[in-house]
């Protein structure tokens, strides 16, 4: 569509499930444009040596067992990766963690402390397995694991690793958001548990106080008897344990009062606050539940969750079995993270080419609000003028709490340098050492975003000493208390303060919860609002960091920040890094190196450099688009191909199969019938058009088919009407600008007939039984480009991109028709209605070079935008115009 | 032009073609180039009337009341108020010391009158439980009085207070209303129209006084207007227009409008000589022209020269039932706009003249050669149709004029359409786009 629709047609990726032998079907005859001078170079050849057919995402653990071991794909298909080693390749990812992760009693700290750690995030390769992948290290918190950590890895595995270095922002900032969520979710689970344990100990604790004390009861002489120490070191024991998972539940919900270094790691402001004042409810909580007790009447809830006695041996390490990454997590987090994860390998399907040029697609449509209702689907609504990223948060804390993240911009279109041919080559040169060193060693090293992960408990450190001395006192206190008294009240855990503590929602979510124990409510509850959705589909968009501007700018494809940031040391590296580097061990400076001659492009480039996409390595020799088609894009709405275009009406989501089989109908109809042109003229110019056949299913295919053609159908085509068999009525005619007609022969066909004739002047009618169409005459030359009975399109999916296409400048110029103000109004007091009549007329035939039918299709486009920007059709109370003209129509037959 | 989708019924097609008169699809004079279905009510539409410039107010057999912006096509208000079918609606400029605000009464079936603010939708006034149901109204605007007439005739000021009322003498009850100079007002009553005169003798009460009965009508009188100040006219069931002074009362002319031809032709044309298709529907006036509805056919009538000026015996499919302006509406649910054009000049043979401009095919021939006794050739002119708005299902009731502001059409299918003339209607969204451009401070195109 944009510029080169058919390659792009070529370029974009199946649905997953339908069976396709070839990634990559040939290209027809007509379309064999030499793409490259080298005739064997196929710039998907890359996809020909890896394993995998398409990208996908994979989950892997270094679990303490059995070492590195993969634990899920998105999708989740064995097909999908093939013959790819998922272990070994789960083996290349783990090895490269980064992670020296502490463990245990750090100097001059009395108890074990959790080492909050940074998620890294890596790009790797593995030329040999022709995978090359972005990998993203986060742990989580297990309280059965050594040190309390479990160590994850998320990678996002393609074929081509351009994709992966020119889209590493996004994809660190979607994994962020992905790893985020899994351990937002997984404190929370993780402190639950922690509160169970913590409940199990001091249940253990009680009991064995009071065996201690039944003993020295029993017999005070046996005080020093062996069986009494081991009690009494059992009971030790204990104690130290309560105060070490104390302690531990403590920091974790300290979690988020910490500053955080990862600039992805944007998490909900609301979340943050209010978990951060849960700590603080929390320890208050256990400071005054001494209190609590006495006031016995008070209400108390029953908790779902009895204390287990603890036996002094705990299983050995591999005797238990570790915790799954679903059981780690917080259901409600773990579907929301997952969802973000398949949102992600949902919206990087399909090839580097495509993605660009339907993210360009995207960003133009948004600047073209005003038309898109014509032709275009329905662009999210949710998204802010400015492109913001919201911090995801699973629990959806309200939409206004957001904060703006500055995207990561991406520009398309690599311009040439003048020497632009120079670095290519050495580019090229240094890949095919490259891929020749890379077969037989691997490497890989951590990027520099990881280098920040330790240290970061510090500041935790600090607040807990200091703030929390008197709430330990108390709590001991508590706990003193708690012993003397028979048996630990189980009543005592939820109290009707901490309830009064939380705000009304948390009640209420509390309340719906199962599970009362004692976790930090912010830890425990889900929203209600996130039950339902956790994700949104807009989210995607949203997610997408695309600067409009620099889309309509033309920029080299570039990270903007990243490169402003570090412009001039990537300069300076550029000349010193050995460019051996560029394939598999990924640096940021690598990144940048690849980005200098990617991006052939900079930000002084004047617009006119044109939209190049970086269709492969030979980019900048076969895929510049001329400029004109490359403007006439910017100031078009383009489309995409999965536009959602449903003319089977009412909502229903239509794939892009059906699509594409509407413009296969579409294509068809213009091959078989002559008068095709007329047929689409009407369409396009207002008039409503009836196809009246006998059998429903040709005449639904057909309405599906020229449907595409109607200007404005609506969100879910309420213009069209697919199939009806009464006699209509005008009310009819002008709420659908398409209509499927049955032909009847019972006395009911009569009315209709009657009605049909009856209401002539308003509509076309298209006879598919006796092929004939009843509609005014069309001279015009427009349409000929697309309606063309001698066309050499052959498939669908062409067809509809290039109607797309032409479509798309159709509603350009009725933009401009619309939005010129000397069109329409008197440019003095002296000009009368004549005049400006005539200046555009002038101007539709002059300037635009159209027919006076071809005006027509221009001036109902216009009005169909006048209107639409006055007063969109949803929000107005009156009923809707409907404008017709009185002309003779003339039969036409095959 | 549509035999093609009608197959077998082409020949029996044909022959209905035959008596109809189509103009077909071109239409280059017909303005009328964009519509509104207004919709809203639930049974049959049968009054309209214009409050201001850019309102209207319908009324029908729901015995409700909306009031319509014409402009937008907005439903302004619903006036609820009447259980039964609405027989007659009017407006009423009411006088303040300050303004001058217009209101309506209406008439129902379930004999109530009711007075509305069509500002706010208030039913300001009501008067339930009256002997019978009104079936015309008549404001007397000098007076600030207004009349009902029904089975009686019943004087009401401003505050909706009973100042005099007389009983029918008739039994068919006061059709038509019309106001004439010196304080009198005609009323219609069967074959009568009877003159009376409102007086206010010393002891200040309103009083009504018949004048005078005029009974030269042979039949119902079915229709009854003002044409200018010297004259009001009156038509009958059976054809006959009669001419009346307004001051005097005496007959200016009688124009039996189907007799001649219902005499000579009605060997040829075995139904036209059913009353019904001589009946005088409606008529209407500009002062000099009276258009009269006649049947299914359409007569123009010079009040200056006191003949027919031009005709179209059969300009509808069915019975005219509204005319104003050339402009008249059917029972057949089209209204037809015409226009009176001169005849092809004298010199030239006038039958084959006549004959060559009229393109109809068959239905020229009912046009026929002019009755010469009746009819004066040279002074003849055509009623030539210029275009037709096809919309309702129905049979259309009565429109309204807005004059360049568009055409309101209400019909028995429940509807309302708006007709507008789209050239029009399009340059004035071209200026609400650029004024609201300008108020958004710019183009809008992020």
């Amino acid at each position: 569509m944009i510029g080169s629709p058919d390659v792009v047609a070529f370029t974009k990726e199946d649905d997953y499930g339908q069976p396709n032998p070839e990634p990559w079907p040939p290209i027809p005859e007509e379309f064999s444009i030499p793409l490259y001078p080298l005739a064997d170079s196929n710039p998907w050849a890359k996809t020909s040596y890896a394993k995998f057919t398409k990208d996908f995402i994979l989950i892997s653990e270094f679990s303490e067992q059995v070492g590195p071991q993969p634990l899920l794909t998105i999708p989740d298909e064995p097909k999908v990766c093939g013959t790819f080693d998922l272990n070994y390749f789960s083996l290349r990812i783990m090895s490269v963690d980064y992670q020296a992760s502490f463990v245990g009693h750090p100097p001059g700290s009395g108890y074990p402390r959790l080492s909050f750690v940074e998620d890294s995030r890596v790009v790797l390769g593995d030329s040999k397995e022709g995978a090359f992948a972005y990998v993203h290290h986060l742990t989580l918190y297990d309280l059965e694991a050594r040190g309390f950590v479990r160590p994850f890895c998320m990678a996002y595995i393609s074929a081509d690793e351009r994709k992966i270095m020119l889209q590493f922002q996004e994809l660190s900032l979607r994994f962020s958001q992905a790893s985020e969520c899994l351990k937002a979710g997984n404190r929370r689970a993780f402190a639950k548990e922690l509160q169970r344990k913590l409940q199990d100990l001091e249940y253990t604790h009680s009991v064995l106080q009071r065996e201690e004390g039944l003993q020295r009861e029993a017999d005070p002489q046996t005080r020093y008897s062996a069986h009494a120490v081991e009690k009494a070191n059992e009971l030790a024991n204990v104690e130290k344990s309560i105060y070490e998972h104390r302690d531990l539940l403590k920091q974790i919900t300290s979690y988020h009062g910490r500053p955080r270094r990862d600039p992805h790691a944007a998490m909900c402001h609301k979340c943050m606050s209010c978990i951060g004042e849960e700590g603080q409810i929390l320890t208050e909580d256990e400071a005054g539940e001494g209190e609590m007790e006495e006031d016995e009447d008070g209400v108390k809830r029953r908790p779902s969750y009895t204390p287990q006695l603890i036996r002094a041996k705990s299983a050995k390490c591999f005797d238990k079995r570790l915790k799954t990454l679903q059981e780690l997590c917080d259901e409600t987090f773990y579907e929301a993270s997952m969802e973000l994860l398949k949102e992600t390998e949902r919206s990087f399907r399909g090839d580097l080419c495509y993605l660009y040029t339907r993210r360009l697609d995207r960003s133009l449509r948004r600047k073209q609000k005003v038309t898109n209702f014509l032709f275009e689907e329905e662009v999210c609504e949710d998204n802010d003028e400015e492109v913001t990223i919201r911090p995801f948060c699973p629990v959806n804390h309200s939409v206004e709490l957001y904060t703006l993240l500055k995207p990561p911009h991406i520009v398309l279109a690599p311009e040439p340098l003048e020497d632009a041919t120079e670095p290519f080559s050495e580019i090229s040169h240094t890949l095919d050492s490259e891929l020749g060193l890379g077969e037989s060693h691997l490497e890989s090293s951590p990027s520099d975003q990881t280098l920040e992960t330790q240290d970061s408990s510090e500041g935790t450190k600090c607040s807990y000493s200091s703030g929390t001395n008197m709430t330990k006192q108390q709590d001991q206190q508590h706990n003193l208390d708690s012993v003397i008294s028979e048996a630990p009240d189980p009543d005592s855990d939820v109290t009707p303060d901490h309830e009064r503590e939380s705000s009304s929602e948390d009640m209420e979510t509390t309340a719906g919860d199962d599970e009362g124990d004692h976790t930090p409510v912010s830890l425990l509850e889900p929203n209600g609002e996130c039950e339902e959705t956790p994700l949104e589909v807009c989210e995607s968009d949203l997610l997408l960091p695309i600067d409009t501007a620099c889309c309509m700018s033309q920029d080299g494809f570039l990270y903007e920040d990243l490169a402003a940031d570090t412009a001039d040391e990537s300069d300076h590296n550029s000349k010193i890094q050995p460019p051996q580097t560029l394939v598999v061990n990924q640096e940021p400076q690598a990144l940048h190196l690849l980005q200098d001659h990617y991006t052939v492009g900079s930000l002084s480039e004047s617009p006119a450099a044109g939209l190049v996409l970086p269709v492969g390595q030979h980019a900048d020799s076969v895929s510049h688009v001329s400029v004109e088609e490359g403007s006439d894009c910017t100031m078009s709405t383009s489309t995409g191909s999965d536009r959602a275009h449903s003319p089977f009406g009412y909502g229903a989501v239509v794939t892009l199969r059906q699509r594409r089989k509407a413009g296969q109908g579409a294509l068809r109809f213009v091959r078989q019938y002559p008068f095709a042109i007329q047929a689409l003229w009407c369409l396009l110019s207002g008039r409503t058009l009836v196809v009246l056949g006998e059998d429903e299913g040709r005449v639904r295919k057909l309405v599906a088919a020229l449907a595409l053609f109607v200007p404005g159908p609506g969100k879910s085509a309420e213009r069209i009407q697919a199939w009806m068999s009464c006699p209509f009525s005008l009310s009819d005619i002008y709420r659908w600008k398409l209509i499927g007609l049955q032909r009847v022969s019972s006395p009911m066909g009569s009315s209709l007939l009657y009605s049909l004739s009856r209401y002539s002047r308003y509509i076309s009618i298209l006879d598919i039984d006796q092929k004939t169409l009843r509609c005014p005459p069309y001279h015009g030359q427009l349409l000929s480009n697309i309606a063309d009975h001698r066309t050499s399109i052959r498939r669908g999916s062409s067809y509809f991109l290039h109607l797309q296409s032409v479509l798309c400048r159709l509603a350009a110029k009725a933009f401009l028709l619309t939005f010129t103000h000397h069109l329409h109004l008197p440019v003095s007091l002296e000009e009368g209605p004549e005049v400006v009549k005539g200046r555009r007329l002038c101007f539709l035939q002059e300037q635009l070079g159209l027919d006076e039918d071809d005006n027509e299709i221009l001036l109902y486009l216009s009005q169909l935008i006048t209107r639409q920007y006055l007063q969109p059709p949803s929000e107005s109370t009156a009923p809707p115009c409907f404008s017709f003209k009185y002309t003779t129509s003339d039969l036409y037959k095959i | 032009m549509l035999r093609w989708i009608l197959g077998s019924r082409e020949a029996q097609s044909a022959l209905e073609k035959s008596s109809v008169l189509c103009i077909g699809e071109e239409q280059p004079q017909n303005c009328f180039t964009e519509l509104q279905v207004l919709k809203g009510h639930f049974d049959i539409v049968r009054f309209l009337v214009q409050i201001d410039d850019f309102r209207c107010a319908s009324a029908g057999d729901d015995g409700l009341v909306l009031v319509w912006n014409t402009e937008t096509g907005e439903k302004l208000l619903e006036l609820r108020g009447h259980s039964q079918q609405i027989t007659a609606i009017t407006t009423f400029k009411c006088r303040n010391a300050l303004t001058t605000q217009t209101m309506l009464i209406t008439a129902s079936s379930d004999r109530s009158l009711s007075l509305w603010d069509p500002d706010t939708g208030n039913r300001v006034q009501t008067i339930a439980d009256l002997h019978s149901s009104v079936k015309c109204l008549l404001v007397l605007e000098r007076l600030c009085l207004w009349l009902s007439g029904g089975e009686e005739l019943c004087v009401w000021n401003q505050d909706f207070q009973l100042q005099c009322h007389q009983p029918n003498p008739s039994d068919t009850g006061i059709i038509a209303l019309i106001e004439l100079p010196k304080n009198c007002v005609a009323a219609a009553m069967d074959k009568e129209i009877v003159i009376y005169r409102l007086t206010v003798p010393a002891d200040s009460v309103l009083c009504l006084t018949e004048m005078q009965r005029l009974s030269d009508h042979r039949d119902q009188i079915r229709a009854l207007i003002n044409v200018n100040d010297n004259m009001f006219a009156s038509g009958s069931h059976v054809g006959e227009l009669i001419l009346w002074d307004a001051i005097d009362w005496n007959i200016l002319a009688y124009e039996h409008i189907l007799w001649e031809e219902s005499q000579s032709a009605s060997e040829i044309r075995m139904g036209s000589s059913k009353p019904s298709e001589m009946s005088i529907q409606h008529l209407c006036s500009n002062g000099k022209l009276i258009l009269a509805a006649v049947g299914s056919g359409l007569y123009v009538y010079s009040v200056l020269t006191k003949t027919v000026l031009a005709y179209r015996k059969v300009a509808h499919d069915s019975n005219v039932l509204h005319t104003i302006e050339l402009i008249s509406c059917s029972e057949d649910g089209s209204v037809r706009m015409w226009e009176i054009q001169d005849l092809p000049l004298a010199a030239e043979p006038a039958s084959a003249g006549f004959f060559g401009m009229l393109t109809f095919g068959r239905s020229s021939k009912h046009s026929g050669p002019p009755s010469k006794k009746v009819l004066d050739v040279s002074n003849l002119k055509m009623l030539e149709l210029i275009g037709d708005l096809i919309g309702h299902s129905g049979a259309v009731q009565m429109f309204v004029s807005f004059k360049e502001n568009g055409l309101v059409t209400c019909s028995t299918d429940h509807l309302l359409i708006l007709w507008k003339n789209g050239e029009r209607q399009s340059h004035l969204r071209s200026l609400k786009l650029f004024q609201k451009l300008e108020e958004n401070g710019g183009p809008v195109f992020s």
